[in-house]
């Protein structure tokens, strides 16, 4: 790991086909800037991406990278942390990813509490399918396949989060760049999950959730008196519906990771030649 | 009087008939005897009802048969379920005190053994011991040495603490007291002596050979939710790969215990998830993922009865379609069907390697009765210096120079003549890239182009040719080389097929018997096909899925035995059933 590692040793040489002024591209440079100023360098970073337009972002970003099926981001970063903890692992996904099909994994790893970050690309919509409704997307917002809104209320990542018991979760905003590296790298370097929702607007098929909406709505923390640590605050804020919010939600200052939890810190990826040292104990059991 | 003999005891689910089951067949192991259990055999009237039956002989047994000489009868249905195994001459333990059993007629010609299970265990100690009451009472009437049983409890046991272990021992010391003071007679006449060896045997079940075999071949991650009947496999390892550096992780579902293994597999672990049939369905997704992201996993199917929910705890191998054509696109892949108990752990430790070595996920298919069958194996039927690793194509930072292109990328899917790639695990300098389930350039990044496109699909697939002929996938063949007629079967069939060539008559006809554990790659049986004058493919399942593929890979059509009951073949009832297609 050299100490030179500049945020844009990151990226690869492929150019993102997002559409001109996504979100995913603030998204994007503010993992790299986080990932490079907490001392990582590509060949020690592992990135998972699912699928949508946020799962592109393994091509764009330089490092070991997975980019897998729909939904599965979270338990295959898992995996990779826990047969070589030296690793640092990023999981990329979006809102379609992480709330809807992978919802059940969502929960799972934030109770797990794996050492690893967590960053979804929430634009409230469905941008690589071309604009159907997302689990994010509001009550009334009309899209192909709900032409008079969903009729249902969106998901509350956060709140999920908070119930499952999350000991890092931050919103952020894709541009407010300086914020939002800020933020993904306080979740990179929080002992446990660091999860990250950011509000990355998709310009082409949601004229709602857009950037002027989101200037015109955010409120950030640092410039309120939330304490992060206290987890009645976090949840007033994560529960009042009214406001968006930009910044640490909650922080458990005491949270253990789960490799901590579960004595899991060797690297698993080196093996004897043959059967272990001891192995013959095991047919031995069987006597 | 035949060599082997055959005890069961039965009851209701909860009477910790599993459990008295595995207590003795261990005694008998100990006593270097060779056992074969079966778990819950099908009945006849309605659920509720389950049995253990143990087969023992000095002997290898490989299978179960229709005959039962002891039976340890806890309710009257268990008496009525077995009729028809129960012969004149066997001993049926039974005890009269209880209510629901005083009425109990013994059938003619057969010897009932009332002994008090409750009181007497109640004297040594507590009510639970009933069934411990009752194995020394069988001990009795067997001549078996009653300190073996006394092995088997202490092995039980003394986790539980010393007085536990005095306690049950005691509790089977009066169950064969008893039988000695009232049925000194029946005892002596009976026909049946359980003689003893001064062998040493491994009692194990396939599930266990397989979480074995799994750390014998440097598994470290392990990630499985539970299911019927691969939950074992789980269970053996939890604890255990620990102890090697490993760990297992008990995932929210399917989906996540596949993508965790894939992920782990990706960092470089060897990894390994294992399921059963509605599990399988599940993983089928990522299973394309793995091949497409030139994966090593290994992936075990334990199969149960299907589809659906089927009958979960009963036997079927009907998944091999699946196995072979499961999951959509064209897939290259493994398959392995281990055909015993003992090579349940040799397979598992070649799909570790064929894994690795090819980039290829590996199915690992296992059935039911293997998974819960205990049965005695001589230790070197395991034997550790034995094993060998063959990691593939890893490249560290000294060798991963000439694989990176003009600009210093990372060819890790390069189309290399044997189709096998370069491997460098995250962390290796110079190595990163990325994989993906969409189709990629050399480099790992998204391409539709379309001379890419077939350019990778064609490496991808002269992995599976250049294992073809690099490894060896021969069937294992038993009886007359040179016979007319040809048996082929798969999977855990291959004990109950060699037994039942034993028991055939002198005038049946004869065979040759090919037992195939590689389903694909599998053997060009093309020859032995056509130089047969009769063939029968003999597997667990209604349609003959292994039969078709035989007539699909040689031209040539074959006959069928199937049984898809939820009951595995018996060697008896095979033995009849073989020799009726041949005549």
């Amino acid at each position: 790991m050299s100490s030179d590692v500049r945020f844009i040793d990151f990226k690869s040489d492929k150019q993102p086909t997002w559409c001109p002024g996504c979100g995913d591209f603030g998204t994007m440079n503010g993992m790299m800037k986080a990932l490079a100023n907490t001392g990582n360098d590509p060949d020690n970073t592992f990135v998972v991406a699912g699928i949508g337009c946020s799962g592109k972002i393994g091509t764009y970003m330089h490092s070991y990278a997975l980019h897998g099926v729909h939904g599965r981001a979270l338990p295959v970063g898992t995996g990779v942390k826990m047969a070589n903890p030296d690793l640092e692992v990023m999981v990329a996904g979006g809102d379609g990813d992480g709330y809807s099909i992978g919802s059940g994994h969502f929960i799972h790893a934030v109770r797990r509490n794996v050492d690893m970050s967590y960053v979804v690309m929430d634009n409230r919509i469905y941008g690589l399918t071309k604009g159907q409704a997302s689990p994010t997307s509001r009550e009334d917002f009309e899209t192909s396949t709900t032409p008079e809104g969903p009729k249902q209320p969106p998901v509350n990542p956060l709140a999920l989060a908070l119930s499952a018991g999350g000991t890092f979760i931050a919103q952020s905003f894709a541009s407010d760049a300086q914020r939002h590296a800020e933020l993904v790298q306080a979740a990179i370097e929080h002992d446990g999950f660091g999860f990250v929702n950011v509000f990355s607007p998709c310009v082409t098929f949601n004229d709602t959730d857009t950037y002027d909406y989101f200037r015109d709505n955010l409120t950030d923390l640092a410039e309120t008196d939330h304490d992060a640590s206290d987890f009645d605050e976090a949840k007033d804020r994560i529960m009042d519906g009214s406001s968006e919010y930009q910044g640490i939600l909650y922080q458990n200052e005491d949270s253990v990771p789960y490799h901590e939890a579960h004595g899991v810190t060797e690297d698993m990826t080196e093996i004897p030649d043959g059967a272990p040292e001891d192995a013959t104990d095991l047919v031995r059991e069987f006597y | 009087m035949p060599a082997d003999f055959n005890w069961a005891i039965g009851g209701e689910a909860g009477d910790g008939i599993d459990s008295t089951g595995k207590i003795f067949a261990r005694a008998l192991s100990r006593a270097g005897r060779h056992v074969f259990t079966s778990k819950d055999f099908a009945s006849r009237i309605r659920g509720g009802y389950t049995a253990y039956k143990v087969r023992t002989s000095v002997d290898q047994v490989e299978s179960t048969v229709d005959r039962l000489d002891v039976l340890i009868a806890l309710t009257q249905r268990t008496v009525d379920e077995n009729i028809d195994e129960l012969h004149e001459g066997s001993v049926i333990v039974y005890d009269g005190e209880r209510t629901s059993m005083q009425d109990l007629e013994i059938p003619d010609g057969m010897v009932g053994m009332d002994v008090p299970l409750k009181s007497l265990a109640e004297e040594a100690g507590g009510a639970i011991m009933r069934n411990i009451v009752a194995l020394g009472a069988a001990c009795e009437v067997t001549d078996f040495p009653i300190e073996h049983l006394g092995s088997s409890l202490e092995k039980r046991f003394s986790d539980k603490g010393q007085s536990i272990v005095e306690n049950n021992k005691t509790a089977a010391e009066l169950g064969a007291e008893y039988v000695a003071e009232n049925y000194a007679t029946e005892s002596d006449e009976f026909e049946y002596e359980l003689e003893t060896t001064d062998e040493d045997y491994v009692l194990i079940n396939g599930d266990e050979a397989i979480g074995m075999g799994a750390i014998a071949a440097g598994c470290r991650f392990y990630s499985g939710y539970p299911i019927t009947p691969a939950t074992d496999v789980m269970e053996y390892l939890t604890g255990r790969l620990e102890r090697y550096g490993g760990h297992v992780v008990q995932a929210e579902d399917e989906l996540s215990a596949i993508n965790m293994a894939l992920g782990a597999a990706r960092a470089g672990a060897r990894s390994m998830t294992a399921t059963s049939g509605p599990g399988i369905d599940l993983m089928a997704e990522t299973f394309g993922l793995v091949a497409q992201s030139e994966t090593p996993l290994v992936i075990c199917d334990v199969m149960r009865s299907g589809p659906s929910t089927g009958m979960p705890t009963k036997q079927e191998q009907g998944d091999l379609n699946m196995a072979l054509f499961g999951g959509h696109g064209e897939i290259p892949r493994f398959v392995l069907a281990p055909t015993t108990i003992s090579e349940a752990f040799w397979k598992t430790v070649e799909a570790f390697n064929l894994a690795e070595k090819y980039q290829t996920p590996v199915y690992l298919i296992a059935d039911l009765e293997m998974a819960v069958t205990e049965q005695t194996f001589p230790p070197e039927a395991f034997d550790m210096d034995a094993v060998e690793i063959d990691r593939g194509k890893i490249v560290d930072e000294d060798e991963i120079d000439e694989w990176l292109d003009d600009e210093g990328r990372f060819r890790a899917h390069a189309a290399t003549e044997d189709g096998i790639s370069p491997r460098a695990l995250p962390g290796t300098t110079d190595g990163a890239h990325m994989s993906t389930g969409l189709e990629h350039n050399e480099l790992g990044r998204r391409t539709e182009d379309t001379e890419i496109r077939v350019e990778q699909v064609q490496k991808r697939q002269r992995k599976v040719e250049t294992a073809k002929e690099r490894e060896d996938w021969s069937p294992r063949e038993f009886g007359n080389a040179d016979a007319d007629n040809l048996v082929v079967s798969w999977g855990s069939n291959e004990g109950t097929i060699v037994e039942a060539m034993d028991l055939m008559d002198d005038d049946a006809p004869e065979f040759r018997f090919l037992s195939v554990p590689y389903l694909f790659p599998r053997p060009d049986l093309t020859d032995a096909v056509e130089d047969a004058e009769q063939v029968v493919v003999v597997e667990c399942n209604a349609t003959g899925q292994f039969a078709d593929v035989l007539e699909h890979d040689t031209l040539e059509r074959v006959d069928r035995v199937n049984k898809y009951n939820g009951v595995g073949f018996k060697a008896d009832e095979l033995a009849e059933e073989i020799t009726e297609v041949l005549q």
